[in-house]
């Protein structure tokens, strides 16, 4: 059964030398458990994002938890680039497993179905199938001769993110942002922050339940309020699009980077 | 700053005009001109009685009707339900090839941007892809890229998208699939084809003639300057206040 924990307790789920799976800016990103994460010292996350990342990947960089990152981009969007992962590719910090988003996506359906693996469309041509050598060309099995791409199968360990609210029994809202029930669905495990807890029962109605990720694919829940910021919770706040600057201009050197992680932690620590 | 709004304006405008005739435009992340441009193109054709325009612009919730999650842009792209998307490139070269990566050796790029995203997949499903760079300097514009997150050309599989159009802020090219590469369609005002030629790190096409990029009208004007960067602020607040103060 799902269990209703602590935020501190829900982030110590997550292990070091894991995979760890995080929707996209704007979906749900749990960015108050990623401080609880942060502040617990995790180390070799293998960090899987799906299909990008922003704020979340590049904090988790720069604080050294990373092993290794599979991602279609990293990216603070308006704010511009994301400094310490730019810096972490530099000095190659971590392995880099460039992808792109539906590649993601099919992955992480593999792993929905318990199949090895994906065919895709397109990406013929591009240097990803080089850097990429568990990418593979195959000719079709079925169907007029031609050449299709497959990729193997996305299994994280942990999938994590926020959603605005979770029934008693661990039933998460999640709107239309299917993309986290994606992830949930290929997680061995998932780990969802909210901002509330409803009495009611999500599956109670056709009209809520059609926008719901039934308990069976949660493993643990925690309240944290606030617990996207700074980044946006669809209906529920926008993004803080001037700490998202500071971020972007503190993190451009190592010094500031450590100033921001530091306040930030504390700012947290406030909300909470 | 006006000088910066005209230019853009005239982004706009081009932009919308390169979408004609399509029924869904799809605008990927970090990209408010095109947003601005597949807007325009909406609201123009609504006001003149002409086809209904679906727009679905990632990254919102007011200009997009997707229900499946992240993974519906690309399954409908694969369904040839999405007619045009626009794509960009921290270096494109002469065949249509972009870059999203980096430069220098892989995987420790001295240069490192965002990444791929959809590319190496949309170039391939979507027939109408604008290429879009405001830059429009020899580091961008090269003979070979350094790394291939998409390639425009694929003779050993079967596709039906690619590159339709360059546009830049100095000019706007077409993009010729059976000769795979570039044409200067126009040079948008006060630049000229010799600043273009200077500028751009490729071989192209280009005709006896080579017009001026049409500005927009005033009735285009203020349609942008008015609705446009009103919707446009819900998904791209930072661009739109600019715009917007600009004005």
């Amino acid at each position: 059964m799902t269990e209703i924990v602590a935020l501190e307790a829900l982030a110590v789920r997550v292990e070091p030398g894991q995979s760890l799976a995080i929707p996209v800016d704007g979906s749900g990103v749990a960015m108050a458990a990623t401080a609880a994460l942060l502040e617990g010292g995790i180390r070799d996350l293998r960090l899987i994002c799906v299909p990008i990342s922003g704020l979340q990947a590049d904090l988790l960089i720069g604080a050294g938890c990373i092993a290794s990152l599979e991602t279609s981009a990293v990216s603070l969007g308006e704010a511009g680039s994301a400094p310490r992962f730019t810096a972490g590719i530099k000095s190659g910090a971590f392995t880099m497993r460039d992808s792109t988003c539906p590649a993601i996506y099919a992955g992480l359906l593999a792993a929905q179905k318990g199949v090895p693996f994906m065919p895709i469309a397109g990406i013929i041509g591009s240097d990803l199938l080089d850097v990429r050598p568990d990418w593979q060309v195959i000719d079709s099995p079925v169907g007029g001769a031609r050449k299709v791409v497959v990729v193997p199968a996305i299994s994280p360990d942990v999938a994590l993110f926020h959603a605005p609210e979770a029934d008693r029994a661990g039933n998460v809202r999640i709107g239309r942002h299917r993309e986290l029930a994606d992830l949930a669905y290929a997680a061995k495990r998932t780990l969802v922050t909210v901002e509330r807890i409803v009495d009611r029962n999500l599956l109670d109605s056709e009209n809520s339940a059609a926008g719901v990720l039934p308990s069976l694919y949660v493993d643990s829940v925690a309240v944290a309020e606030r617990g996207a910021w700074p980044l946006p919770l669809w209906d529920e706040y926008p993004a803080d699009e001037a700490e998202i600057a500071r971020y972007a201009a503190m993190a451009r050197s190592e010094e500031g980077f450590r100033a921001y992680l530091s306040t930030f932690l504390t700012h947290r620590k406030q909300v909470a | 700053m006006s000088a910066d709004r005209e230019r853009r304006e005239i982004l706009i405008a081009t932009i919308a005009d390169l979408l004609d005739g399509i029924s869904h435009v799809a605008v990927g992340a970090s990209s408010p001109i095109p947003a601005a441009g597949a807007m325009l193109l909406r609201a123009r054709n609504e006001l003149g009685g002409k086809p209904a325009v679906r727009i679905s612009i990632l990254g919102s919730q007011a200009h997009n009707f997707f229900t499946n999650g992240g993974i519906e842009l690309f399954d409908c792209a694969a369904q040839g339900r999405v007619d045009a998307f626009f794509l960009g490139g921290g270096q494109i070269d002469g065949q249509g090839n972009i870059n999203l990566v980096g430069t220098g050796d892989y995987p420790t790029n001295n240069v490192r941007w965002p990444g791929s995203f959809g590319s190496a997949y949309l170039y391939h499903l979507i027939p109408r892809v604008i290429l879009f760079r405001e830059e429009h300097s020899p580091r961008v514009f090269v003979p070979k890229v350094d790394f291939v997150s998409a390639r425009a050309i694929t003779p050993e599989v079967p596709r039906r998208g690619g590159p339709y159009a360059l546009l830049t802020n100095m000019a706007l090219f077409d993009f010729d699939r059976e000769a795979g590469g570039f044409a200067l369609r126009s040079v948008h005002p006060p630049f000229t084809p010799a600043d273009v030629k200077e500028n751009t790190g490729f071989a192209y096409q280009e005709g006896e003639m080579v017009r001026e990029t049409k500005r927009p009208d005033a009735a285009t004007l203020a349609l942008l300057r008015g609705r446009i960067f009103d919707e446009l602020a819900e998904t791209y607040p930072a661009f739109a206040r600019t715009m917007m103060q600009a004005a």
